[in-house]
């Protein structure tokens, strides 16, 4: 019990987001409406996919330092969980997207990161998929996930800097800060943040414990 | 002759001394010792790759079919295009044809650097030099074909679709770190998909993806050598030539981990 108190906190910030994010009060904007809610569950997404996805990075450059092929497993994993968080934003911001702006698609360059972002992983699986050795797998699938993430980084992080983006606080467009006067939204949207990235943490780590247990009754047989 | 190799980074201060009777010892050198080990890899390492470009140009001179092929491949390609469309105007698709058809051209050609490696021959080399000498001489040769190959591209695009390019400087600049850029990533991506079964397929798969930033670059900054802005954007320049530095400082790092079998 002592190891698994985040995952209660998960459990309750989850719970508390999906209660207090649909009956709470927001602002009354125009345009935007009662769908300024999804702010709760769009942008956390994000959060989570990226902090995953740091994790991956993070144990592919060890895998390549110690060579051992548990770092492969928990990268590959955290790679499997940042698609399944980054699906999820990719269609609560098409839902959004839709009411706001009026198409499920639109030209902007941070719909087109996301789209490369999840391009990118699906080359990873595919590289994963085409190496039948365990070692030689491992080695190869981090060096792609190392260069594939460092691309990644300038594409979300420094392009969309240098032009202007549909989204709010790019491009001359409000921030939330500015409609959230009072800070009530944000006493929903932090809890929101850490609650998603832990029960995304959570997910990753089942999958994890499942594809080791998988591995070892392979190995059994 | 003695050649002198730090391993893998782990400890930092070891050195590999490579004798000419082909005994590898591991030797702890520290302080000036270990200065002047690192001056003496860079110098060997300098050496080292201006050997294997010499070699890889000397090797390509010899078979003169795979460049002809290449740039045969670049002209015919035009000349389709130029076939359906005639001449363009509209800059945004003069832009964006050209920038495809030199994708494209580059992926073909800068493929084969280790596809069409036989596995002897990169044991024997890997055996001579360094990694990172390989990896580097790789890049450079790439990048004179790709340079070359661009070249080529501008000049028979501009023949036959036409040349609406008001700003022609920037768009060189633009081209020659284009090519630096492709060449780089492309080699490490063949490196890459060479270590797998079905390469040539997942040679696309794995490049498009990962080139996009590079391209979005280029292709902003291409429009704006076409439509002759005044001021050039500094901003797009600089991050270009920080994602070169990038992609050639992974590759540096990264390869020694892929030729490893």
């Amino acid at each position: 019990m002592k190891k698994n108190w985040w995952k209660i906190i998960a459990v309750l910030f989850v719970l508390y987001t999906i209660i207090a994010g649909f009956l709470f009060k927001v602002p009354a904007q125009p345009i935007l409406h009662e769908t300024i809610r999804n702010l709760y569950f769009h942008v956390p997404m994000w959060f989570s996919m990226m902090t995953i996805l740091f994790v991956s990075l993070w144990h592919s450059i060890k895998g390549l330092s110690n060579s051992n092929i548990e770092s492969d497993i928990v990268a590959s994993q955290a790679a499997h969980t940042g698609m399944l968080v980054g699906a999820l934003g990719l269609i609560t911001g098409s839902l959004w997207a839709k009411y706001t702006w009026g198409a499920w698609w639109v030209a902007d360059t941070k719909l087109n990161g996301a789209a490369i972002t999840m391009l990118i992983y699906l080359a990873y699986f595919v590289l994963r998929g085409s190496i039948d050795e365990e070692q030689k797998r491992a080695r190869i699938a981090a060096v792609y996930n190392i260069f594939a993430y460092v691309m990644l980084i300038v594409f979300l992080m420094i392009l969309p800097r240098l032009s202007d983006s549909l989204h709010p606080g790019n491009g001359g467009n409000p921030g939330f800060n500015q409609y959230d006067l009072d800070s009530n939204m944000r006493l929903v949207f932090y809890p929101a943040v850490i609650g998603w990235i832990l029960l995304t943490v959570w997910i990753f780590t089942l999958r994890v414990r499942l594809e080791k247990i998988k591995r070892k009754t392979l190995i059994d047989e | 002759m003695q050649i002198f190799y730090s391993i893998d980074g782990n400890e930092g201060e070891f050195v590999v001394c490579y004798n000419p009777n082909r005994v590898w010892n591991p030797v702890r050198v520290e302080g000036k010792a270990f200065l002047l080990g690192i001056f003496q890899i860079n110098c060997m390492l300098f050496l080292q790759v201006k050997y294997l470009v010499a070699k890889e140009v000397k090797l390509e001179m010899r078979n003169k079919y795979a460049l002809g092929g290449i740039l045969l491949y670049v002209v015919s390609t035009i000349f389709v295009s130029y076939l359906s469309f005639k001449q363009i105007i509209n800059p945004a698709t003069w832009n964006a044809l050209f920038w495809i058809i030199l994708l494209f051209a580059s992926i073909n050609g800068v493929a084969k650097s280790f596809l069409n490696e036989t596995r002897g021959k990169l044991l024997y080399l890997y055996t001579l030099v360094s990694p990172q000498a390989v990896i580097l001489s790789k890049i450079i040769y790439n990048s004179l074909l790709l340079i070359v190959l661009s070249g080529l591209c501008l000049f028979v695009y501009s023949v036959f679709i036409g040349n609406i390019i008001q700003d022609l400087s920037l768009f060189l600049l633009t081209l020659l770190l284009g090519s630096i850029g492709f060449s780089s990533l492309l080699t490490m991506v063949s490196a890459i998909a060479s270590k797998t079964s079905n390469n040539f397929t997942l040679m696309a798969i794995l490049s498009f993806p990962i080139m996009v930033p590079l391209l979005m670059v280029l292709i902003k900054l291409s429009r704006n050598a076409i439509d002759g802005l005044e001021n050039w954007d500094l901003n797009y320049l600089m991050v270009l030539v920080f994602l070169n530095i990038i992609i050639i400082a992974l590759s540096y790092l990264l390869f020694r981990y892929l030729w490893r079998d």
